[in-house]
């Protein structure tokens, strides 16, 4: 126990000296991103590798985080953190009016049904003019300020914030990981009628679950938003977007806290090399390795990576 | 206006046949080992790249590779099992669901790999053009696609019901314990069960691959409509396949042409909901 | 001493299958009830139709004078009835502990008591050195004492046990005798589905016989036993036929 908390400071005291030794913006870019990647997979984490319900559709949370702030901060000029809180409001929304009908169903089932909501939500978005449809929405570009949440000349405040949100969703987890949540949530992964018989109230649990998973995925959308100052439906609600955030823990380690961590330290970089490198051909490659990965540790061992570093510690 | 709606129905009609092909493979695969195959879209990409590179390479049409691309893509499905499916045949649902979500990516990223994300298409098939029936006008290749995959699908439906092979297939579906005291060696069945299902998808690729367009995404459209076709018709059931295939493709042409074109995949995916909230067995499906 | 549990004339159908058929029984508080039967003669069912894993036809079924037919299995959980299943359920990817943790934190919010109950509740049933094992790898007579431990920590009043010494050798049998009989000296009612007789007969304080959907006899294990329709369902007409031959 000792151990991982001396790791943990270890790894917390690198991420926070990281940009003054690096102080170019790609390097800088690349952990916002993996940051970002992390903290969205902690989210998935919590719905999908904690309660076993996975979801093929948080994109559209991390869209409604993007959309409500864009919108928000460029037709009525709300600030940006305020609308970080409406987007969770809304997401929280979106997860209670998805998951109360679809959290019935099992499986399979419910696994089409988060991309049949996925794209439901993306279609939508792609017709609605008033969100600019397909084209999207340029954010206003506002003096640098952190109550504008908007930075152009260094990428440094953003990393901090991003680094807050990250240690902010891994507090979360870790709580609900000591608590009877988690426990619950654990019990109705093993077995939901067994969860029943005990007393579980396994429909609201899931909500439960949903709703935590919707915070943490909306906060990055608003994060995103004000980054790249453009979102548009391709960007912020893409398939492609929740398969990410799923092969991420997947690869990392399901269920576990630091999976969706060491996933995205895998992902990320990936990504990003293979594309800078090798243009769309690479786009394959990474994939290929990423499904390869995948499988493997479907079939030998759902903790991941991050399972056989704690496993060796033991 | 009417002429305009009964064309329409006519290519919903004539698509939805093909989505009932599509589907059929996916519902066979369920219907006899309960696993939802995720990467059957990606196995049509495959069949459609194949068509494709068989017409410019050696300058085949697709009706000519077509037997060629469905025994590659049969051989393929068998392989498949063995390699990924037989591993996880008994793991728990989550395990099956990601194995077959890896598959997906797998294909997909290979398809990016060899073949870059560009647009293709066959620019001439032998039997192209329009014809006139009794003032509907249609494409040729979606006719011809139309009646390939009803052959197909009569087929399938014959060596199932008509032949011992496919009863026993049948049978292993119905009840595995029962089959294998029996005799029926479930194995050889799951892995006859893949090479079917994929090599249906493999014929409907090199129909498909007359006329639409070929990219590594092409096969997740197909495919999550063909998990609609499925829901409707009920997981299992290749009869359901095939009428709600024909209902999904009539409901998203007229979505299309009622509403909004670009909404239509909002209305198949609110059947999809609509199904599985009201009906979830679907029309023909075991609970 | 008023009734604990009341069933009232519960009926539940499978298609036209008569799983239940009009049953009506009550048991007191602090009774060993025993649910006895040939295979399929609906006990498991009834048990279901307890704890509300599934839907009665008609009757009804009240527990300390509430209606409980019907209700969400996880309310009637709440009110204090408690079960375990006839292919055993236990939280396979977690430990011991944890596992009864969970039965546990249905009465205590909080992670520190929960716990604190759970290891009470491992002492009672012989875990504490297995706390951190993982579920899986017990043996299925540990797995069913895990189950009863678990529900047990949900603070049940009553217990539904099925089968609970199935497949045991005889020292498990024994240990689940002394079990049961230490769950009621704290006050739990229970009602025992079985089929190992010499587990539970000298145990319970009367016995229910249900053949083919239907309540055939009630009455203590030694009215029980000599009941003719009982040898019957158990026996078949042959035997009774060829005893009466004898016996007269």
């Amino acid at each position: 126990m000792k151990k991982n908390i001396i790791f943990f400071l270890i790894f917390l005291g690198g991420l926070i000296t990281f940009p003054f030794v690096f102080e170019n913006p790609f390097p800088r870019h690349l952990v916002i991103m993996i940051l970002l990647y992390a903290t969205m997979g902690i989210g998935w984490n919590i719905i999908g590798g904690y309660t076993g319900q996975i979801s093929f559709g948080n994109a559209a949370f991390f869209g409604v985080g993007a959309y409500t702030t864009a919108i928000l901060l460029t037709n009525h000029g709300i600030s940006p953190w305020l609308g970080m809180l409406a987007g969770c409001g809304f997401s929280i929304l979106l997860a209670a009016v998805v998951g109360y009908p679809c959290f019935r169903l099992r499986g399979h089932y419910f696994a089409i049904a988060t991309i049949a909501v996925g794209e439901i939500v993306g279609v939508a978005f792609t017709n609605w003019d008033y969100v600019g449809a397909s084209v999207g929405i340029y954010l206003p570009i506002l003096d640098e300020s952190l109550m504008n949440f908007e930075f152009h000349t260094t990428k440094l405040p953003y990393y901090y914030i991003i680094l807050g949100m990250f240690l902010f969703a891994l507090t979360v987890c870790y709580a609900v990981e000591k608590s009877r949540l988690g426990y619950y949530f654990r019990a109705i992964k093993d077995d939901p009628d067994a969860a029943r018989s005990l007393g579980i109230n396994v429909q609201r649990y899931k909500m439960y679950a949903f709703s935590l998973s919707a915070v943490l995925t909306s906060i990055c959308g608003t994060f995103y938003a004000q980054y790249v100052l453009y979102i548009h439906p391709s960007s912020t609600m893409d398939l492609m977007m929740s398969i990410h955030m799923c092969i991420i823990v997947l690869i990392g380690g399901l269920g576990q806290l630091f999976g969706p961590v060491v996933g995205a330290i895998v992902f990320v970089p990936l990504t990003e090399l293979t594309r800078v490198y090798l243009g769309s051909a690479g786009q394959g490659i990474d994939l290929i390795i990423y499904s390869l990965l995948v499988i493997l540790m479907a079939i030998l061992r759902p903790q991941g990576i991050w399972g056989l570093f704690s496993r060796g510690s033991k | 206006m009417e002429g305009d709606l009964i064309q329409t129905l006519v290519s919903g009609l004539l698509i939805g046949f093909v989505y009932a092909l599509i589907a059929v493979g996916l519902t066979m695969i369920f219907g006899v080992m309960d696993i939802v195959n995720f990467a059957h879209g990606e196995y049509l990409m495959i069949a459609m790249y194949l068509a494709y590179w068989f017409f410019v390479l050696f300058a085949l049409d697709p009706l000519q590779s077509l037997p060629v691309v469905t025994i590659l893509l049969f051989g393929l499905g068998i392989i498949t099992y063995y390699v990924f499916i037989k591993p996880i045949i008994r793991a728990p649902m989550l395990t099956q669901i990601f194995v077959t979500f890896g598959l997906l990516i797998f294909w997909r990223g290979v398809a990016q790999f060899l073949w870059t994300v560009d647009y293709r298409m066959i620019p001439q098939a032998i039997l192209s053009g329009n014809i006139n029936i009794f003032g509907v006008y249609v494409g040729v290749p979606q006719i011809v696609a139309a009646v390939g995959a009803i052959l197909c699908n009569g087929l399938i439906l014959w060596f199932l019901k008509g032949t011992r092979l496919g009863m026993a297939l049948e049978a292993v579906a119905e009840d595995k314990e029962a089959a294998r005291l029996m005799g029926i060696n479930s194995d050889r069945m799951f892995a006859l069960a893949w090479g079917i299902g994929i090599a249906t998808v493999g014929i409907a690729g090199a129909l498909l691959a007359s006329f639409y367009y070929v990219f590594p995404e092409v096969g997740s459209n197909f495919c999550l409509t063909a998990f609609v076709v499925v829901a409707l018709g009920g997981f299992g059931s290749v009869v359901g396949a095939f009428i709600a295939g024909i209902i999904v493709g009539i409901v998203e042409v007229l979505s299309g042409f009622l509403i909004d074109p670009s909404l239509k995949l909002l209305f198949v995916w609110s059947l999809y909901l609509a199904v599985v909230f009201m009906r979830p067995q679907g029309l023909m499906g075991r609970k | 001493m008023s009734a604990l549990l009341v069933m009232e004339n519960v009926t539940k159908k499978y298609g036209g299958l008569l799983a239940n058929n009009n049953l009506s029984f009550a048991v007191n508080q602090g009774e060993i009830i025993g649910l006895i039967g040939p295979n399929g003669a609906g006990k498991t069912t009834l048990f279901n139709c307890i704890a509300c894993f599934c839907n009665v036809d008609s009757g009804r079924i009240l527990f300390n004078g509430t209606d409980i037919t019907n209700k969400p299995p996880e309310i009637i959980c709440r009110m204090g009835i408690g079960r375990t299943f006839q292919i055993v359920r236990i939280f396979k990817e977690m430990t011991v502990l944890e596992n009864i943790m969970i039965g546990a934190f249905l009465r205590h919010a909080r992670r520190k008591d929960a716990e604190r109950k759970a290891i009470e509740a491992a002492e009672i049933f012989g875990f504490t050195e297995r706390l951190g094992l993982k579920a899986s790898s017990l043996t299925i007579s540990e797995q069913k004492f895990l189950e009863v431990a678990r529900v047990f920590a949900t603070g049940a009043k009553l217990l539904l046990l099925d089968e609970i010494m199935a497949g045991l050798n005889i020292q498990e049998v024994r240990e689940s005798v002394e079990l049961v009989l230490k769950l009621r000296q704290m006050g739990i009612t229970l009602i025992l589905v079985e089929h190992v007789m010499e587990g539970v007969m000298p145990i319970a304080d009367r016995v229910v016989v249900l053949d083919y959907g239907e309540k055939i006899a009630e009455g203590s294990p030694a009215e029980v036993i000599k009941d003719e329709k009982v040898i019957q369902a158990y026996f078949g007409q042959k035997y009774y036929a060829k005893r009466r031959e004898y016996t007269t």
